[in-house]
């Protein structure tokens, strides 16, 4: 097991420099000089003499790959230089949205969890019965309503119409279910869908033909021992719907003005704060990776008939 | 299922052909004096925060949003079936660093590398569309590879090696019209996702800016709006609903019948 993580570890490094290499090469395309940039923050006409000084100080005129060796060595470091904007070191501010967004993530993450394990269990229960069909027109639907619109819909009914939750913000419990709704019901309802696939595999099996006929009840035989074995091939899916949720909470969070990176990156972009979109991709695919690593893992260790060495 | 989704897609279709013909008011006149109107008998759906008729709006951005959603399905096509068919056609360690791209791609979450490329080019609707492509010709590229090395195996390429076709030939007489049926089903089903893509990136500010009536963007601007006209955040939303389930409803019926096309549905239904 220990080999087997420390080569998936390793297998990490080449892609995880990969994404290094394209964020340097994005920062090398931005528009702008960055010598001439920081002497106009600081003040100093940059006069052609000014911008060539700052230039070698800054080794910017240093061969690429030296270049891009001393970001990296900063960027492992977590220096990944000041915001235009604000002049804070990106790292921090990066640091202090982190947590709004993984909250929203994670919620929206059990939300998910919660939602498609009961709908999924249940059009399983009786395929092609009412709830199962309903759950096929259900499924379509989630995969097509866009999340902006359904978050302005519930914003609509829930806090204006209703004024049961509050418009925006975040802070207590309430304030995380719409967001949260918004960003887990779409992944919910494919979920729901997956799972009823793979519950109707598991369901025609010969083990639960045996289950069936030792007399066990219904209940127990599709909670105890079919609904593990649907699980696993769900647990696959995992990375990408975190990479989805990621990516979808930059929505969430404009339509709730929810405090995280997401909306960060949203600013940063309008404002061409470059060292704030940089950081942000790197970190976000970064967790994005890891992710992907960590269901991978997971998946080998709960499935016993994957062999660990390969 | 598979009807219903057809019958929506071809209106859509014949809809933004006819646009120009269909719309009661010209979708960018401004009237200052009927502002943010509800439903009435002049304007069907109602008139955003300039007075411009919303219906008119929503039926130009129908030729809009498809539009752009199609022709970033063909940048992105271009690209990924050049590199798919290089990747699968040359194989060895052209194979491996192309591929090696593909999987970089595909390892950053794909809105947020998309945002990343708008940074760089700017906000608007010809560079989302430029930067959504650049993402997403990477799932083409996997998928044409895998078609061209499964059809590597036919006897008639072995025949064409045999009589010894040139390179350039090969593929363009004999790998690409047997793939490319098959991609051209797939990315049709994908329309529908595209268009989401776009829509989210117009409603983020960053795709198609005002006064462009593209839906997302529509969106955006009436969402301010939500308290007092709700109208405005609810008519181009469920044009977005409407077109994207079309699309995924053919694709969810031709899922039963296609293997390839089911791993692929479900895959990015998902992401």
């Amino acid at each position: 097991m220990l080999s087997y993580l420390g080569k998936r570890f390793l297998f990490l490094i080449p892609l995880w420099l990969g994404i290094s290499l394209i964020v340097f090469l994005f920062l090398q395309l931005t528009p702008g000089d960055p010598a001439e940039i920081l002497l106009r923050k600081e003040g100093i006409e940059p006069t052609r003499e000014a911008i060539e000084a700052v230039r070698r100080k800054m080794g910017l005129d240093d061969p690429p790959y030296l270049q891009y060796g001393r970001w990296i060595w900063k960027v492992v470091h977590l220096d990944l230089g000041n915001s235009y904007r604000t002049g804070e070191p990106v790292a921090k501010e990066l640091f202090t949205r982190l947590p709004a967004t993984l909250e929203l993530t994670f919620a929206s993450f059990f939300l998910m969890v919660l939602l498609s394990l009961s709908a999924g269990i249940l059009s399983a229960m009786k395929a092609y019965g009412r709830f199962d069909r309903m759950g096929i027109a259900l499924a379509i639907f989630g995969a097509s309503i866009p999340s902006f619109w359904l978050g302005l819909l519930l914003i609509y009914l829930f806090s204006v119409k209703l004024g049961w939750f509050p418009v925006m913000g975040r802070g207590s419990l309430i304030h995380l279910i719409l967001p949260a709704l918004t960003l887990g019901f779409g992944t919910a309802v494919i979920q729901a869908r997956l799972l009823r696939t793979s519950l109707g595999e598991v369901l025609r099996k010969d083990f639960i033909r045996v289950a069936m006929a030792k007399g066990l009840r219904r209940g127990r035989i599709l909670l105890r021992h079919a609904l593990p074995n649907a699980l696993l091939p769900l647990l696959t899916t995992f990375g990408v719907v975190l990479g989805r949720l990621l990516g979808g909470a930059v929505i969430v969070e404009t339509i709730f003005s929810w405090p995280g990176l997401g909306r960060l990156a949203v600013e940063a972009i309008l404002q061409r704060d470059y060292p704030v979109i940089q950081g942000y991709v790197l970190l976000t695919a970064f967790i994005f990776v890891l992710i992907n690593l960590c269901v991978d893992v997971g998946y080998r260790l709960l499935d016993p008939r994957i062999e660990l060495g390969r | 299922m598979k009807t219903s989704g057809l019958i929506i897609v071809s209106t859509l279709f014949v809809i933004s052909f006819l646009a120009p013909y269909l719309v009661p008011h010209s979708p960018l006149e401004i009237n200052l004096d009927r502002r943010l109107e509800g439903p009435n008998e002049i304007y069907p759906l109602g008139t955003d925060h300039l007075g411009r008729c919303l219906l008119s709006r929503l039926i130009d951005g129908t030729r809009r949003s498809i539009g752009i959603a199609v022709l970033t399905q063909a940048i992105a096509l271009t690209i990924g079936i050049s590199v798919g068919m290089l990747s699968g056609y040359w194989g060895g360690r052209l194979d491996f660093l192309l591929m090696r791209l593909v999987d970089l791609t595909l390892a950053f979450p794909s809105l947020i590398l998309s945002l990343a490329i708008i940074s760089l080019l700017g906000p608007g609707i010809q560079n989302a569309m430029i930067a959504f492509a650049l993402v997403h010709w990477a799932f083409y590229a996997r998928l044409v590879r895998g078609l061209v090395i499964e059809v590597k195996e036919r006897k008639f390429i072995e025949a064409a090696v045999a009589i010894g076709v040139s390179p350039s030939r090969m593929i363009l007489r004999h790998y690409l019209p047997n793939i490319f049926s098959s991609i051209l089903v797939l990315a049709s089903l994908d329309t529908g996702r595209v268009i989401f893509a776009l829509s989210s990136l117009g409603f983020l500010g960053l795709g198609a800016q005002p006064p462009i009536p593209e839906w997302g963007a529509m969106l955006n601007e009436g969402r301010l709006l939500i308290a007092t006209a709700p109208h405005l955040m609810l008519f181009p939303g469920l044009a977005i609903l409407i077109t994207v389930m079309g699309f995924n409803l053919i694709g969810e019926a031709s899922m039963w019948r296609r293997k390839d096309v089911s791993i692929f549905h479900s895959e990015r239904m998902l992401s």
